[in-house]
């Protein structure tokens, strides 16, 4: 497969945030999913949540003007827009494990054919790995988005059969959004619902393990980032 | 005449000076906001080993409880994120030196809710499946597979507000809050350190995030937050 066609990791986002349904709250994972806000306009109303405690979280604060009591989940000096609060982590947590976000999207190290996510961890990694919000917020969330690249580095697929990562959850999965595809998870597999620009749909299958559903007509992705 | 408990203590030193080899930690803060910064350094003046620290993070450089781990002060950790900044931490892993146990985030906080509301164990279907079911009963409750979770307390704990008035009300700055109200409920003796202690009286009680039930031992550090 050509690199050219794959998409950036900016379009990725820009594809993702046309998943985000106006005035929906929403969290956002590490990695491409931070980059997802630049394109959602502020009149679609979403209200950005953070695992840190704040909920109509805005933009990066500019320099000059970071207050280090107010960071995202990742460290960096945000913004808080009208409207929005602070909160414990307790309150942070019931918002994403009780089912009150209407989506998040999260980074993928794998996928499942049945919508098993891993996330957080490489096997054999020297490192301890962190967890963080993530299993609360894969098991809470109505809807959850991962943005990855459709396969690892060395080329393998992410989207496999079978987790053999350390998984995240189990079964929590709706939509898959790569460089090639978008991938809805449907109770009989994995449905391919769109193309990266100039990508067909046995480009997308021979670089996916399980064997993707294909309706008669895939469209493709509409983007505007390069 | 009022009796008030006497929970203001002179110094971060004089704070700590009964946190003992062995002892159990929590220490608020999360990416970067809102850590006791003062207290933990006064943990590592204080010399104190074998502890037990309880706590999102486990160190940013040598800051925040780099300071511990690089003392070689901690033997035993639950974190839900160490951090890829957590050099000291990851290093004693790596030789064998720190135990550890990786806890999800919202488990973390909601273990220690427990713990502080007199619950000793709860379900939750987070972590089904993977790692952090290892070990623990599960049971499928209204169809849906969960785990059970023990409540999580400490002899201490270590939390970051912004004002407290000298019964122990706490108000909080911005996403600093974060983990700090509720380690406050979940250890035997809770200390604090502000940026300032206000009269009694001068903390709208419509705002005291923390009341002032939790809180035994302030001490005022000054500086809005820690940069």
């Amino acid at each position: 497969m050509t690199l050219e066609r794959k998409l950036s990791r900016e379009q990725i986002a820009e594809r993702a945030a046309q998943e985000l349904p106006g005035g929906a709250y929403v969290n956002l994972g590490w990695g491409i999913p931070n980059l997802i806000a630049a394109y959602v306009p502020e009149r679609a109303g979403v209200i950005f949540h953070s695992e840190n405690g704040i909920l109509g979280m805005g933009p990066r604060a500019r320099p000059g003007e970071e207050d280090y009591d107010l960071v995202d989940a990742m460290k960096a000096p945000v913004t808080i827009l009208p409207g929005g609060s602070y909160f414990s982590q307790v309150d942070a947590h019931m918002m994403t494990r009780g089912g009150h976000l209407d989506v998040a999207v999260l980074g993928g190290l794998q996928v499942s054919e049945r919508g098993d996510l891993a996330n957080w961890k490489v096997p054999g990694a020297k490192s301890s790995g962190g967890i963080g919000g993530a299993m609360d917020i894969a098991v809470g969330a109505r809807r959850l988005l991962i943005t990855m690249e459709h396969v690892t580095k060395n080329g393998e697929p992410k989207i496999v059969r079978t987790c053999t990562y350390p998984l995240t959850a189990l079964q929590c999965v709706t939509t898959i959004i790569t460089d090639l595809a978008v991938i809805d998870v449907v109770p009989t597999g994995l449905q391919l619902r769109e193309v990266a620009p100039g990508v067909s749909a046995e480009e997308v299958q021979s670089v996916t393990e399980p064997r993707l559903i294909v309706p008669s007509r895939v469209p493709e992705m509409r983007l505007r980032a390069k | 005449m009022t009796r008030l408990k006497n929970k203001i203590y002179p110094s971060v030193d004089a704070a700590v000076a009964d946190v003992s080899d062995g002892a159990s930690l929590m220490f608020g803060g999360f990416g970067g906001a809102g850590f006791p910064n003062e207290l933990i350094r006064a943990v590592g003046r204080k010399g104190a080993r074998n502890l037990f620290a309880i706590s999102n993070n486990c160190g940013t450089g040598e800051g925040e409880l780099s300071v511990l781990f690089k003392n070689k002060q901690i033997r035993r950790v639950i974190a839900a994120f160490p951090g890829p900044q957590s050099t000291y931490f990851q290093q004693q892993v790596e030789s064998g030196e720190v135990e550890y146990e990786l806890v999800p985030q919202g488990i973390l906080c909601e273990r220690m809710r427990a713990y502080g509301a007199g619950i000793p164990a709860f379900f939750s279907p987070v972590g089904v499946g993977t790692e952090v079911a290892q070990g623990k009963e599960e049971r499928s409750i209204n169809g849906r597979r969960c785990i059970l979770e023990s409540a999580l307390g400490a002899d201490f704990a270590l939390i970051r507000a912004l004002k407290a008035d000298p019964l122990g009300n706490l108000v909080y700055r911005k996403a600093a809050r974060n983990f700090n109200p509720v380690m406050a409920t979940a250890a035997k003796i809770t200390i604090v350190e502000v940026s300032e202690i206000v009269p009694v009286g001068s903390l709208d009680p419509e705002t005291i995030v923390t009341p002032s039930v939790f809180v035994h031992r302030i001490v005022a550090v000054g500086g809005a937050h820690d940069a």
